[in-house]
């Protein structure tokens, strides 16, 4: 009966499509902080969900640089994979369907390319995510973090579908994006007489909504990272420009 | 190597300076007094752990912690140390995290340079210059939000001529949490930031959770010691109004710096500030730790213990002519034969006179006492009480929708306000369970929380 079950859920997903993507009509996005110009965001495709684990190890097959325990230092940390069972096996931590997690910018990016695609960026991302009902965006995330990270994750495309068909963008991992380094969060005294609006009392000034905590949870994260870390939370998805796409 | 050379240079600054791990303990305990008369390098390794705990019996929060505990793991160093900081993320968290300590001279107090994703360490270097109680805490936005999950602790730094000697010292810390159901609602809580900008918490404890300084936690001392407490405050929110119910404090470290201030009854302990106090403990007994705003106490679990055991000082304190002797003699009618036995205890009523003692700790105890013998002439007994067994109803009503006016109990007559308690009908059921079959009450029925509800719904048709 469970597998059964399964079975009917792989098909449900493979309906929605592994890889498969939805349009985002252009619009406008407005950063947290500093600046609050919005920003206009073209037309765009994007992954209706997160790339899963199964995957990402059809591309390891194809590119052995890639694999757990042979990619190299300065392209992921060693946390790479740790949650498959070896460089060609996923095992009960990593099955097939969830999102993978611990790969490093340069090993998603290399996987979009690898695809024909490319990573989305921060004005894409937050765009695609401002099509979920804000309401329910925030309550899904702050419900989320409440939840202690729990090995195997539950499966792409177990949150709801936004307006353009895209699932999990809250509530399920967090995500790279192609210029996750793009705003600062730290502040240093040469970085000019402004305090950074990630720490402290710099929070509430230069903010466009300082209520909306999961914006500042997601750019807080973006800006811990360093371009090889691997973190237990974090996988990606692609993105591809509108004219690339029949 | 070049080992132990710099220290040579004439008026060179990178003196080399012995090397040592701190000991970092989880509250309430302190790392023992630094016996050095130099500086050392003090290497602290910390790490960052989000994790679910226990926030009241049967409520779960899903905490960020400072080394594993709230409050975080408490420092220990002394002024003029140089300090090697190093901040660990656990791997499984899911948040960046970093730490502004108090004690740091510098930008964010170490928060852009702690700045740390998960499965990532980070590290710095200060210089403890300002001797003191500081708060350390999570800075990482939305910043209001870690501290409210959990995120602070103390560091102390001590200074260069060390603090008296004492007999003891504790480590005490009060917060306050926001939760989407209401005090006492049972299961996993997740965090409500409506209360928390409203700033109505439901829950304000000691160390991270109600009761976490109670019953077989209680801090201990015996008659005749000192005892210091290190009491920090982490919010977010609240003030303390920090006070030990029957001790004066004999000194003060206003606001944790060097002045000290003798003879204090309640001392102010800002969010994001600490307070060092100390006092000797001449009587035995057990004192409570409050914020004296005392709706917190009684409602939302401002409450610690400290139990000091030893002799008896009528010089400092005499109890007056209604002796604790007397009122705690079982009123049994003299006619009659020795009180009946009570029924054995099975299982499910034993774990529900569990419960039980809980509930009346932390809602009860501080006016009917830990013994149930109140205190004369205020707070009526419910030990041996001819009024609480005469009328089961009666006191369930009561502690549903309290009780103000004239009652004579043993004899003695009462004029006292009981607020009502803010309880679900398992808590006073289990309430009723323990009270009426301790300390000389002889109970019978077994209450249930359908019993309670009865009660409760009749006390509405009689429009009370």
């Amino acid at each position: 009966m469970r597998k059964l079950l399964w079975v009917g859920w792989m098909c449900w997903v493979s309906g929605v499509g592994a890889g498969e993507m939805a349009r985002v009509p252009a619009g406008r996005f407005v950063p947290l902080a500093n600046s609050v110009d919005p920003v206009r965001v073209a037309a765009f495709r994007m992954d209706r969900l997160p790339v899963t684990n199964a995957e990402f190890l059809e591309f390891v097959k194809a590119n052995p640089e890639w694999r757990k325990g042979a990619v190299r230092a300065v392209f992921a940390d060693e946390g790479y994979l740790r949650h498959w069972a070896g460089p060609l096996e996923l095992g009960d931590a990593a099955p097939p369907d969830r999102p993978v997690t611990s790969v490093s910018w340069f090993a998603a990016r290399a996987y979009a390319e690898w695809r024909g695609k490319r990573l989305p960026t921060v004005a894409e991302w937050e765009r695609a995510a401002s099509l979920t009902p804000e309401a329910e965006a925030r309550a899904r995330v702050l419900a989320w973090y409440a939840e202690p990270l729990r090995f195997p994750l539950p499966a792409v495309g177990s949150t709801p579908a936004n307006e353009a068909g895209i699932r999990d963008l809250h509530g399920l991992i967090w995500e790279w994006v192609e210029d996750f380094d793009a705003i600062s969060v730290t502040s240093r005294a040469a970085d000019g007489d402004r305090p950074s609006p990630f720490f402290c009392g710099g929070g509430a000034a230069g903010v466009a909504d300082p209520s909306d905590y999961a914006a500042f949870l997601r750019y807080a994260f973006r800006g811990s990272l360093s371009a090889t870390h691997t973190v237990a939370g974090l996988g990606f998805r692609c993105a591809r420009d509108e004219e690339n796409t029949p | 190597m070049l080992l132990g050379l710099g220290g040579f240079g004439c008026g060179n600054a990178t003196v080399e300076l012995p090397v040592e791990r701190a000991v970092l303990t989880p509250p309430p305990r302190v790392p023992a007094p630094i016996e050095r008369d130099h500086p050392a390098r003090v290497v602290v390794d910390l790490e960052v752990v989000e994790k679910t705990m226990r926030l009241a019996d049967g409520v779960e929060y899903m905490f960020w912690t400072f080394g594993g505990t709230v409050p975080g793991s408490f420092i220990r160093v002394r002024e003029g140390d140089r300090v090697e900081f190093n901040l660990h993320n656990h791997p499984d968290n899911k948040l960046p995290h970093n730490i502004d300590l108090h004690a740091v001279t510098g930008p964010g107090g170490g928060a852009a340079a702690s700045f740390t994703a998960p499965g990532q360490s980070s590290r710095f270097e200060f210089t403890a210059r300002h001797p003191g109680l500081f708060v350390y805490h999570c800075a990482t936005q939305p910043v209001g939000l870690h501290v409210a999950n959990g995120m602070y602790g103390l560091i102390l730094v001590e200074p260069k001529a060390g603090l008296p000697e004492v007999d003891r010292e504790y480590y005490v810390m009060q917060s306050e949490f926001y939760t989407r159901g209401a005090y006492g609602e049972e299961g996993d809580q997740p965090f409500s930031m409506d209360k928390a900008v409203r700033e109505q918490p439901d829950y304000v404890v000691f160390n991270g959770a109600v009761g976490a300084l109670m019953d077989e936690r209680a801090l201990t001392a015996k008659t005749g010691e000192t005892v210091r407490l290190f009491v920090g405050n982490g919010g977010p929110n609240l003030a303390s109004s920090f006070h030990v119910i029957g001790e004066i404090f004999d000194k003060v470290y206003i606001e944790a710096g060097d002045r000290v201030n003798h003879h204090v009854q309640t001392t102010t302990v800002p969010p994001g500030g600490a307070t060092i106090v100390e006092f000797g403990v001449e009587t035995p007994g057990t004192f409570l730790l409050v914020d004296h705003a005392l709706f917190r106490a009684f409602h939302k679990g401002t409450l610690g213990m400290l139990k000091v055991e030893g002799p008896e000082n009528p010089v400092v304190f005499q109890p007056g002519e209604v002796g604790p002797e007397e009122r705690r003699a079982p009123r049994v009618p003299s006619e009659s034969a020795p009180a009946p036995t009570p029924p054995p205890l099975e299982g499910a009523l034993e774990e529900s006179m569990r419960r039980g003692k809980k509930v009346y700790a932390a809602s009860c105890l501080p006016c009917h006492q830990a013994d149930g013998t109140g205190m004369a002439r205020v707070f009526p007994p419910l030990a041996a009480s001819d009024y609480l067994m005469e009328d089961l109803d009666r006191a369930v009503d009561i502690v549903i929708r309290g009780k103000r006016g004239e009652i004579v109990v043993n004899g003695e007559t009462y004029n006292q306000v009981m607020t009502p308690q803010n309880l679900t009908d398992r808590q006073i059921a289990d309430v009723m369970n323990y009270v009426t079959r301790s300390w000389g009450n002889a109970g019978e029925e077994v209450f249930g929380p359908g019993r309670v509800r009865e009660v409760r719904e009749s006390g509405k048709e009689r429009g009370r």
